[in-house]
C-alpha cells in the first residue's frame, strides 16, 4: 500500500473524526432522551388522538362539562396538542395563554382537576399508552394544579 | 372513654357515610391509601400522610374496613371506620381483637383475648403527595392515636410488669408519590411506648419513656387499580428486660402487600406479614401469616 502524505497526520484526523462522531452521538442521545416521552406517546398522531379522546370525554363529563361552556373544542384541542407536544419534548412551541390566565375565571377546584386527569387517563388507556408512560406525562401536567385550581 | 361507649360510636361512625349525601369522589383511585390496622389511612401496618376516602377539598368522605391476620400462634381481627374532612383532617376509630388463647392456656388463662380500641386523628400540615410532582416536597401530616386495652385475664400480669392499659402515640408522616416513577414512599416517625402496638399495654417497669420508632412504606403502582409494596415498622421494646427476663422481647413488623381498588367504593388488600416473635418466652417461633383486608369508601 502506497503511503500518502496524508498518512503522516492520520492520528490527528482520526482524533478529529472521533470527536465529531462523539459530538453527533451525544447530540443524538440528548435528542433521543429529550423527545423520548413524545415518541412514547405516539408522536404527533398519538398525542392528537389522546387529546381528542380527553376533550371529547371532558365535554361529556357531567362533573366538569359546564367548565367548557362557550369553549370551541377544536381550538382547545389544537392548543392542548401543542402544549402536550412541547411538554413531552416534541418539536413544537406552545404559544397559548398561561395556565393561570386561561383558568382564572373558571373556579376550578381539586375535584374538577382530578376529573380531567381521569378523562385523560381513560383517553390514554384507549390509545394503549402504557401506565408508566401515562404517569410520565401526568408528572409534567400535575404541577399545573397550582395555577389551575383556584378554589 | 368506656368500651361500652366506644361500641356505641362504631355504628354511628358507620352511619356517617349514609348521611353523606354529597358524593365524595374527588380524589384519584387509591390515593386515599387503605385502612391501616390502627384505623388511619395508610398502608396496612403504618399510617401515611394521606387522608382516607376519596374526599378532596370541600368534600366529606368516610371509610369502613375489616381486617384479618392469622399467624402461627395468634390471630388478629380488626374493624373500624374513618371520616375525612377534605384532605385536611381525618378521624378514625378501630377495634382490634387479638386471639391469644394458646399463650393464655400456658398462663392458665384459656381463651385469652386482648381487645384494643384506638381513636385516631390526623391533620395534614403541608404539601400534596400526588400533584406536586415537580418538587421533593412531600405531603406532611401529624397524627395522634389514643389506645385503650381491655386485657381480660392478663390484667394482673400487665400490672406486675408495670404496663399501663392505655397510651397515646403521636406520629409525623411524610408521603410522596414520585409520579413519573409510579412509586409512592412514606416515612412515619412515631413517638410511642406501646408494647406490641398496645396489645401488651404501654411501657413497663424497665422504661416508661417514649421511643421514636420509624416506619417506612414503599408502594409501586402497577396500574390505576393495582399497587404492590413493602412496609417496615420498627417498635419500641419496653418489656425487655422485664421481671420475666427477655421473654417478652418484641421484634419489628414487616410485610409485602398487594392492593386492588376496582372502583372508588371498595378495595381489597392481601399481604404476607411477619410480626417477628410475640412473647418468645412462650411462643419462640416467628409469627407470620397472610393478612386480608377489605375497605369500603363513600
Amino acid at each position: 500500500m502506497r503511503r500518502s502524505s496524508r498518512d503522516s497526520w492520520w492520528p490527528a484526523a482520526l482524533a478529529r473524526r472521533v470527536l465529531v462522531a462523539m459530538a453527533l452521538l451525544t447530540g443524538l442521545a440528548a435528542w433521543a432522551e429529550d423527545d423520548a416521552l413524545y415518541r412514547d406517546l405516539g408522536g404527533e398522531e398519538g398525542i392528537a388522538r389522546i387529546v381528542e379522546g380527553m376533550v371529547d370525554r371532558a365535554y361529556a363529563d357531567p362533573r366538569i362539562q359546564k367548565k367548557f361552556d362557550g369553549v370551541n373544542p377544536k381550538a382547545l384541542k389544537e392548543s392542548l396538542r401543542r402544549q402536550f407536544c412541547a411538554l413531552s419534548g416534541g418539536n413544537c412551541a406552545y404559544e397559548g395563554e398561561t395556565m393561570k390566565k386561561s383558568h382564572a375565571h373558571l373556579a376550578v377546584d381539586k375535584a374538577d382537576f382530578n376529573a380531567l386527569v381521569e378523562d385523560l387517563q381513560l383517553a390514554m388507556d384507549e390509545q394503549k399508552v402504557p401506565f408508566t408512560v401515562q404517569n410520565r406525562l401526568l408528572a409534567l401536567l400535575a404541577p399545573m394544579h397550582r395555577d389551575i385550581i383556584t378554589r | 372513654m368506656t368500651p361500652r361507649l366506644l361500641r356505641a360510636i362504631v355504628p354511628l361512625l358507620l352511619a356517617v357515610p349514609l348521611a353523606c349525601a354529597a358524593q365524595a369522589q374527588g380524589k384519584l383511585l387509591l390515593t386515599g391509601g387503605i385502612s391501616s390496622i390502627d384505623g388511619s389511612a395508610g398502608g396496612g401496618l403504618s399510617p401515611w400522610a394521606l387522608t382516607g376516602s376519596y374526599a378532596t377539598s370541600g368534600q366529606t368522605g368516610a371509610t369502613a374496613y375489616f381486617t384479618r391476620l392469622p399467624v402461627q400462634d395468634y390471630s388478629l381481627s380488626g374493624y373500624g371506620a374513618s371520616v375525612a374532612f377534605g384532605e385536611r383532617a381525618e378521624v378514625s376509630l378501630a377495634r382490634q381483637d387479638f386471639n391469644a388463647s394458646a399463650t393464655g392456656a400456658a398462663l392458665g388463662l384459656p381463651g385469652l383475648r386482648l381487645k384494643q380500641t384506638i381513636l385516631g386523628a390526623k391533620i395534614r400540615l403541608a404539601g400534596d403527595a400526588v400533584l406536586d410532582a415537580d418538587t421533593w416536597m412531600p405531603q406532611v401530616a401529624l397524627g395522634v392515636e389514643y389506645k385503650h386495652l381491655d386485657s381480660g385475664g392478663l390484667a394482673p400480669t400487665l400490672d406486675a410488669l408495670g404496663a399501663r392499659r392505655s397510651g397515646i402515640d403521636v406520629y409525623l408522616s411524610a408521603s410522596k408519590l414520585f409520579l413519573a416513577q409510579s412509586t409512592l414512599v412514606n416515612v412515619t416517625l412515631r413517638a410511642t411506648r406501646a408494647n406490641q402496638n398496645g396489645l401488651l399495654g404501654f411501657g413497663g417497669s424497665a422504661s416508661r419513656s417514649y421511643s421514636l420508632a420509624p416506619e417506612v412504606s414503599v408502594a409501586y403502582l402497577l396500574s390505576r387499580q393495582w399497587a404492590v409494596g413493602v412496609e417496615y415498622r420498627m417498635k419500641p421494646d419496653k418489656l425487655n428486660p422485664s421481671v420475666l427476663g427477655d421473654a417478652l422481647r418484641e421484634d419489628d413488623w414487616k410485610d409485602v402487600f398487594v392492593a386492588w381498588a376496582p372502583n372508588k367504593h371498595v378495595s381489597l388488600t392481601a399481604a404476607y406479614v411477619d410480626l417477628g416473635r410475640v412473647v418468645p418466652g412462650l411462643q419462640p417461633r416467628r409469627q407470620r401469616g397472610v393478612y386480608g383486608s377489605i375497605q369500603f369508601a363513600y
